[in-house]
């Protein structure tokens, strides 16, 4: 018997969830599963939306829209896997955009995506799938998961450009221990090859970075919306606490945003911090975006363990960024203070800062004001 | 692992051999035309023209009274914009009467009608059990009322209407009356003259018959206004080339259906009984919805508190028992179920329904075994 078969052959009791999107990422990686012979369900998540359900071509999340739903139908029809919809729509509009909202009016820039990861895949789904005998969970990520003696690791996806272990910096070890990323040692070039050779379609129509909740891709009249008190007008002031111009409300601001702030002046100027408790824009010269430390709040360490002292990591700022060398100093459980050894550009507070160890994510934080 | 049990024939059931050996002549090799002056036409004819003498027989009626659509929704639809329309054409009113927990093909026809088309409508409170009685359509019936619309059988609940009864009122008052019958046609007589209605709807998936064909009984003198224009097929009620082996099928399937119906055949009834013996015990946290004083015997629906009923569908089906609910969605949009809303029940249960109907082919080890099923998952889900 060759060693595929045997694999196969001891995969047939093992019930795996595969979180299907529609997209080649999860498709391939629910006929990987299938290939290697595990008992395979596909559930898709029906997720909130701004849009009215009554619009004809809207009330969808994008994640769960229509066309999307009946592609990964047909994708599980062609594997011959079960397929259903699970209803997720009131946790994620409590976990995930009511994250969003404070998160802006705290004056900062969430990232939903990490939270949808926190709670809702690898919490309220990987309950689901455990609750209907499943032993792993599997998603189209590029990360990877790798077992030691008595724990296991996250890895960075083996292709660099698509790695997505970055929002997956939340998960801890008893969801790990759960988690299977069947395309996470692939490229998505092989990915693609793998679903030629699988007869599934290779197109992806989802490479948006938009956030998936919003109907037309803009967060401004949704937080217009639903967090007006959020987007007050404001004092612009410069480095020296001068008033230099009037805000629209912070959280149409970025940091290391230049344009659209109509100030004059000699040097061109960006936004470098937000004080959502005196709503005040600070502006600077480039330089003032350079930063060589800052705090983590929330932080996950993925051993499950508060390192014991301080330590060399790679510690990455943004979702695509590159990582740079710093010390992390853990401090009670759940927060670091993180110190570059060469300056960073715009770090920017609700975002994440992961610390990788070579391939290994060690844990991850939320960059605090 | 057992062979997963069938027990949505609510939904659909699968065509009988016999229905598909009636089919298959007319797919290939008598494919005619049935208006064509030809003999291939004329063989084709026959085959509709044999078909609609058993219907009529069926519902015993003329067979110039059964028109053939192209299944249950469409005979609703028919029925509906047909008469309202004619009637108002005619200047003869613009309200009509129905009820919230009729099939969406009356309900969202009725509603159309009403907020494109100018008309009146009456939705009818429901009791506990789904039904109207004759005083409150009575009390409905106005000067201008034109059509009532009630159904025999509740798809979702499978509560009884009395339609005898509610259609002698609508005819004491000149009012036309309809009945959607398709999820009744399986197990129920649809004696049309005993009935006293003037339009019914039926649909051959349900009784084990192809999809994508139906009928509609109008009865002789009924006005009536073309939905889809065209040809002069039906009376020119339905215009468009008529689907014969679909329409054999469904001739075969009601014949089966007939004969089934003689006497020293309760086969369904039992199995339904043991059914609801084993699932609901009478209590807070579960029960038969209400169970209706009569209902067709192969259909039970139970309501199971704060139960999600997607939840519970696929884990059934996970555990090989396929069965529906009336809150589900495929889409991953669960809302509580109208009719058990319109029913009185409280949003905690109308979420949690579950329909079982047993078929031709169950067993009573399948409904044990669905018993047990239904019990573990519904456990499962609360823990």
């Amino acid at each position: 018997m060759t060693s595929a078969a045997a694999d196969k052959r001891a995969n047939a009791g093992t019930r795996v969830v595969i979180a299907m999107s529609g997209g080649v990422d999860s498709s391939v990686a629910a006929a990987l599963l299938v290939e290697q012979g595990y008992d395979v369900i596909g559930l898709m998540l029906r997720l909130w939306s701004d849009a009215p359900a009554s619009a004809a071509h809207g009330g969808h999340n994008k994640c769960c829209a229509p066309d999307a739903i009946i592609e990964a139908r047909a994708i599980a029809g062609q594997l011959a896997i079960p397929f259903y919809v699970v209803d997720a729509q009131q946790i994620f509009r409590e976990q995930v955009v009511q994250f969003f909202l404070d998160g802006y009016s705290a004056g900062t820039t969430p990232n939903p995506c990490l939270e949808c990861n926190r709670h809702i895949r690898w919490t309220f789904l990987l309950n689901e799938a455990l609750s209907l005998g499943a032993q792993y969970l599997a998603t189209g990520h590029f990360a990877r998961v790798q077992q030691l003696p008595a724990s296991w690791q996250l890895l960075r996806g083996t292709d660099a450009a698509k790695d997505q272990s970055y929002v997956l910096s939340v998960l801890n070890q008893q969801q790990l221990a759960h988690a299977m990323f069947p395309v996470g040692a692939y490229t998505k070039a092989e990915v693609r090859e793998l679903a030629r050779g699988f007869g599934l379609p290779v197109h992806s129509r989802r490479d948006s970075q938009d956030l998936c909740f919003l109907p037309d891709g803009d967060y401004r009249p949704f937080l217009q919306q639903h967090a007006p008190a959020a987007l007050k007008p404001g004092a612009i002031t410069d480095s020296s606490g001068r008033q230099v111009g009037v805000h629209a409300g912070l959280p149409l601001y970025t940091i290391g945003q230049r344009k659209g702030l109509r100030l004059a002046g000699p040097e061109p100027q960006y936004v470098v911090a937000m004080d959502a408790a005196t709503n005040t824009l600070c502006v600077g010269p480039r330089t003032a975006l350079e930063s060589t430390r800052l705090r983590a709040e929330r932080v996950n360490w993925v051993a499950g363990t508060v390192p014991a002292a301080a330590f060399q990591a790679q510690v990455q700022i943004r979702a695509h960024g590159t990582p740079a060398a710093a010390r992390i100093m853990p401090e009670g459980s759940d927060e670091a203070t993180v110190e570059f050894e060469a300056a960073v550009q715009s770090a920017t507070p609700g975002q994440a800062a992961v610390f990788y160890a070579g391939a290994e994510v060690l844990g991850g934080g939320v960059i605090a004001p | 692992m057992r062979p997963p049990v069938y027990l949505d024939h609510a939904a659909t059931t699968p065509v009988a051999p016999e229905v598909l050996a009636a089919m298959l002549p007319y797919f290939s090799a008598q494919f005619g035309n049935p208006s064509s002056i030809h003999r291939w036409g004329q063989q084709a004819e026959h085959a509709m023209y044999a078909a609609r003498q058993q219907l009529a027989a069926g519902l015993n009626c003329s067979p110039d009274e059964i028109f053939f659509t192209g299944g249950g929704s469409e005979s609703d639809n028919l029925a509906l914009r047909g008469a309202a329309l004619a009637a108002q054409a005619a200047g003869r009113g613009r309200h009509l009467i129905t009820t919230a927990v009729e099939h969406h093909a009356v309900l969202h026809t009725a509603q159309q009608l009403r907020d494109h088309f100018d008309f009146d409508l009456t939705l009818l409170a429901v009791d506990a059990h789904a039904c109207v009685s004759a005083q409150q359509l009575a009390d409905a019936i106005r000067p201008d009322t034109v059509l009532v619309s009630l159904m025999l059988a509740n798809n979702e609940v499978g509560s009884l209407q009395p339609v005898a009864e509610l259609a002698a009122v609508a005819r004491a008052h000149g009012v036309l009356f309809h009945t959607d019958a398709v999820q009744a046609a399986s197990q129920l007589e649809l004696d049309v003259q005993a009935l006293g209605v003037d339009l019914l709807s039926l649909g051959a998936h349900k009784f084990y018959g192809p999809k994508g064909v139906g009928a509609l009984y109008v009865r002789r003198g009924t006005q009536m206004l073309a939905v889809q224009t065209g040809g002069s097929q039906e009376h020119g009620l339905r215009a468009g080339t008529q689907n014969v082996p679909l329409i054999a099928g469904m001739a075969a399937a009601l014949q089966l259906v007939l004969q089934r119906r003689a006497p020293g055949k309760p086969h369904l009834g039992q199995l339904r009984g043991r059914l609801v013996a084993g699932v609901p015990q009478p209590g807070p946290e579960r029960r038969a919805s209400r169970p209706p004083p009569q209902r067709p015997p192969n259909h039970a629906s139970f309501v199971f508190r704060e139960v999600d009923g997607n939840a519970l569908l696929m884990r059934l089906d996970l555990e090989g028992v396929a069965a529906s609910s009336g809150s589900a969605c495929k889409t991953g949009d669960p809302r509580p179920s109208s009719v058990l809303l319109a029913m009185g029940a409280q949003p905690d249960w109308a979420r949690g329904s579950l329909r079982l109907s047993v078929g031709r082919a169950t067993t009573a080890a399948d409904v044990d075994y669905a018993v047990q099923t239904v019990e573990r998952c519904v456990a499962a889900l609360r823990k």
